[in-house]
């Protein structure tokens, strides 16, 4: 089974490393390129980071949730 | 917009004598320079070119008579699109001429209309006191029977007292005389009590109200009047009665003698009003066309009239030169746009009639120009929220490019919401797609006006809250699950343990136990959190350690844009001196908080999570705990940075004060002319303090500066809860009415729930989130590189001047 984490982490990777390293190089010249490309690389790089960071902090919990009991019973059935 | 301002540079025009109203003229329309003043010591009323100011004055003074005028007729005043040029002096004179025209016109008009109100409302009087006194004359006739009605033929002559200027008649020796008028409602008590004081018994007087209210005449207030008659006998009493009348302000009228009398001037006064009312009628049907036709020039003449002010405040400001006969005109010009300049005056030249062509010198200047950056509709929001914490030195580094994305990323994080975010960026996308209209419209509400100023931002926000509530999968308080959660109860609480589950309330999932936890969720928080009892204690580790990250990045950002203002000032050693210390500094003790907290992130598990150290705990003994005995692998590492960042301090403190000292006794490598403009009187102590200032500003702020950016937590939290009470308290409830009364009910409770979510958590904790993101800018990340004491370029343009109608409301 290929992991699921690598998986993910390299999409998003490729995802923002695009958004903000291959598309600046595709915008036209003209007055704005230059706040286009800023606005581009700063938007990956805060995005990217954003996720990342989300993702680091559930990598490996140290604790789990706890649930009422009705709850349990119910995801039970719910989710697989 | 750029990275820093625009190239200033100091020009020179010169204007020929013929040709500079034009030259200002198209410099105006284009807007490209500011002018300087070169006459600062002269007063206002000393300059050349008063009395056409004076004029464009007089003409600005009619002007907006003509305009009350026509908004009192609620006449539109249409608007066209494109501005008229200023007019030429020789076209000046007709304007104020056709103004001056129209104003006699108009209160010459208005002064006949007011007359004639006049006489109208005194017929109108009139009659009805002649309607009214007859009623009198008849009852009393009936009350007093035998004294009156044989009086009435026993005497049928009557003689007009010219003196008193009543009719009287005799009666047993006795004048009875008659006065009879209008008096003021408020009055006529007094009135009844002073006539009865005075004459003593002498007078019979009777009232009554109009059943109209009439408007009074001088002051055209509405009151109710009362008619009135006095009948008295005697001339010293009629005297007397006449006295009391014109003090109370009573309008007389002559009284009829008979009845024959009476209806004749009835009919009389009856076709004297329909003649006045067709007349005034006709006036106003005149005064209404007059003011159409001129309010379908008044806009233009209103914008030629600015326009031509404004040329001539500027040539005041230029000064003359008598052996050139030309105006000369120092202006601030970017240098990009020189050539547009030149092409301006060459243009002004030509329509003008001077034979020689005006023209442009470029001349040095050691003066701090001021600071120009150039934005389009999309950045100007941006702009000027930069610029409201100050204006940028000339060619400094300007945060405003990175402010675009780093703002809106910031409010996201704080307000994190996807419902919250899907409705804010609907209302921006309104605003912006019908932004046509609405600019046409010109509101005068002015937090309308600042909303939609700002639409661009509020559209960015909102984007960016769009992606972080889908990071923290929080959707009106409640989370999606899209990927499928991480964590599983089934292998948790497998059928053995079913008594366990019914016997408690609470129970928690252990991530050691095999096939619970899975993985992370893919994209976000996973979804199970939402519905723990101890989801917080999660999310506030998890958001506080993102806040300090997030902070600690956008500082050291801050800091690393303050190395292009070094570069660019030339001055290559505050790259060694400041940048390095203070990167090493930031880097070596907040920059390693950073790496631990994801050191634990990645290092510590379920399984070993009894030995998770206490990141707060480790980074605050790292400073107690100083000993250089302990070398250890992890506490050598961290004696080592501690070192480093403490002997930044010195090197921050000390560094700048003693080069510059050094520099100035004439170190070797250096040109003298180097520093030739720099201060050539060095005071090493105002060096070094301004350094210790600094010093002192940065090593505390880089502490207090990043438990700043913990709010970024405290108010995400803060609105995840007060979502999540919102649903709570009022969605639910609507929800847990079970039966058919339930749906009806549901109505006025999504009503009352879309209403506060609107005001309470869209309007308050978008504001208050949006202030908080502004002070992050403005403090923590601009206090590293940015300076704001510059001075903004204005530039000469007509679109920029207000008009003064305009603000008044009367265009």
């Amino acid at each position: 089974m290929v992991d699921q984490f690598a998986i993910v982490m390299s999409v998003m990777t490729l995802f923002w490393g695009i958004v903000g390293g291959v598309v600046p190089w595709f915008i036209p010249k003209g007055p704005n390129r230059g706040v286009i490309v800023t606005m581009l690389v700063l938007t990956a790089v805060c995005c990217y980071l954003f996720w990342l960071i989300a993702i680091l902090a559930q990598l490996n919990p140290l604790f789990g949730p706890s649930l009422s009991t009705e709850i349990i019973q119910y995801l039970r059935w719910a989710w697989d | 917009m750029v990275f820093r301002s625009e190239e200033m540079c100091l020009a020179q025009l010169f204007l020929q004598s013929g040709s500079e109203y034009d030259c200002i003229s198209e410099l105006g329309e284009l807007g490209l320079v500011e002018f300087r003043d070169l006459n600062p010591s002269v007063s206002s009323f000393q300059r050349r070119f008063v009395s056409e100011i004076k004029r464009c004055e007089e003409m600005e003074r009619i002007l907006g008579f003509l305009l009350r005028e026509i908004q009192k007729a609620k006449i539109a005043v249409p608007q066209e699109d494109e501005s008229p040029l200023a007019p030429p002096p020789r076209q000046v004179l007709e304007i104020m001429e056709q103004l001056q025209r129209l104003e006699m016109e108009l209160s010459e008009v208005a002064k006949n209309k007011d007359k004639l109100q006049r006489n109208l409302l005194e017929l109108t009087e009139y009659t009805h006191m002649l309607k009214i006194t007859r009623t009198f004359i008849h009852s009393r006739s009936r009350v007093s029977l035998i004294l009156t009605q044989p009086l009435y033929e026993e005497f049928p002559t009557m003689e007009t007292d010219s003196a008193t200027g009543s009719t009287g008649m005799q009666r047993l020796g006795a004048k009875l005389g008659f006065v009879s008028g209008l008096i003021q409602r408020v009055k006529v008590e007094a009135f009844e009590r002073m006539l009865w004081r005075v004459c003593k018994g002498y007078t019979i007087l009777s009232y009554t109200e109009v059943d109209e209210s009439l408007a009074d005449l001088d002051t055209g207030e509405i009151s109710k009047s009362f008619v009135f008659l006095i009948s008295f006998w005697g001339d010293q009493i009629g005297h007397k009665v006449q006295k009391i009348c014109d003090c109370y302000h009573c309008h007389l009228y002559p009284h009829p003698e008979n009845d024959e009398e009476r209806a004749d001037v009835l009919d009389s006064l009856r076709t004297r009003i329909q003649d006045l009312n067709n007349v005034l009628h006709r006036t106003d049907d005149y005064l209404r066309q007059v003011l159409q036709k001129a309010a379908e020039s008044a806009y233009t003449w209103v914008v030629q009239v600015k326009k031509m002010k404004a040329i001539y405040h500027i040539l005041n400001l230029c000064s003359f030169d008598v052996t050139n006969k030309c105006l000369i005109a120092e202006v601030w010009c970017p240098v990009s746009d020189l050539a547009n300049l030149r092409g301006a005056l060459e243009k002004g030249s030509r329509k003008g009639d001077a034979t020689v062509p005006s023209f442009v010198n470029r001349i040095p200047s050691s003066d701090t120009p001021p600071t120009l950056l150039r934005s389009n509709k999309f950045t100007t929001g941006f702009q000027s929220i930069v610029e409201a914490y100050g204006v940028g030195d000339y060619r400094e580094v300007s945060p405003a490019p990175y402010t675009v994305i780093t703002f809106p990323f910031l409010f996201a994080v704080m307000f994190g919401d996807l419902g919250h975010g899907v409705i804010m960026s609907l209302f921006a996308l309104w605003m912006v797609l019908t932004e046509k209209n609405q600019n046409k419209k010109r509101s005068s509400n002015e937090i309308w006006m600042t909303f939609f100023h700002g639409r661009y931002i509020i559209l960015m926000m909102g984007l960016f809250s769009i992606y972080t509530g889908l990071i923290y999968n929080d959707c009106f308080s409640k989370s999606l699950n899209i990927f499928g959660s991480g964590w599983s109860v089934k292998a948790m609480f497998t059928n053995q343990h079913n008594k366990t589950v019914q016997t408690n309330a609470l129970l928690t999932l252990d991530p050691n136990v095999s096939g619970v936890f899975s993985g992370p969720y893919p994209f976000g928080i996973d979804p199970i959190w939402n519905l723990a009892v101890n989801r917080l204690s999660f999310l506030n580790s998890y958001k506080m350690k993102m806040s300090v990250i997030v902070g600690v990045i956008h500082m050291s950002f801050g800091v690393v844009l303050s190395v292009f203002n070094h570069l660019h000032f030339r001055q290559k050693f505050s790259v060694y001196l400041l940048f390095l210390p203070e990167l090493l500094f930031l880097i070596c003790l907040f920059g390693y908080l950073v790496f631990m907290i994801l050191y634990k992130w990645l290092a510590f598990s379920a399984r070993n999570s009894s030995q998770a150290p206490s990141i707060l705990i480790h980074f605050i003994n790292m400073f107690l705990e100083f000993n250089l005995v302990g070398l250890i692998s992890q506490t050598g590492m961290q004696v080592f940075l501690l070192l480093i960042a403490v002997m930044c301090v010195p090197v921050l403190l000390l560094g700048k004060p003693l080069y510059l000292y050094w520099q100035q006794r004439g170190g070797k490598g250096l040109r003298r002319l180097n520093i030739s403009c720099t201060a050539l009187q060095f005071d090493f102590a105002d060096v070094l303090l301004h350094q210790a200032i600094h010093t002192i500003e940065f090593c505390l702020g880089c502490i207090s500066n990043t438990a700043s950016y913990l709010r970024l937590w405290a108010l995400s939290l803060a609105h995840a809860q007060l979502s999540e009470v919102l649903w709570a308290m009022v969605m639910r409830l609507g929800f847990k009415v079970t039966t058919e009364v339930g749906v009806v009910f549901l109505v006025p409770v999504f009503g009352l729930f879309a209403m506060l979510t609107v005001s309470i958590l869209l309007v308050m904790e978008g504001l208050s989130a949006f202030l908080h993101a502004l002070r992050l800018h403005w403090v923590e990340f601009q206090n590293k590189f940015y300076h704001g004491t510059g001075v903004k370029f204005l530039p000469f343009d007509f679109s920029q001047l207000p008009s003064v109608f305009e603000q008044d409301g009367l265009l």
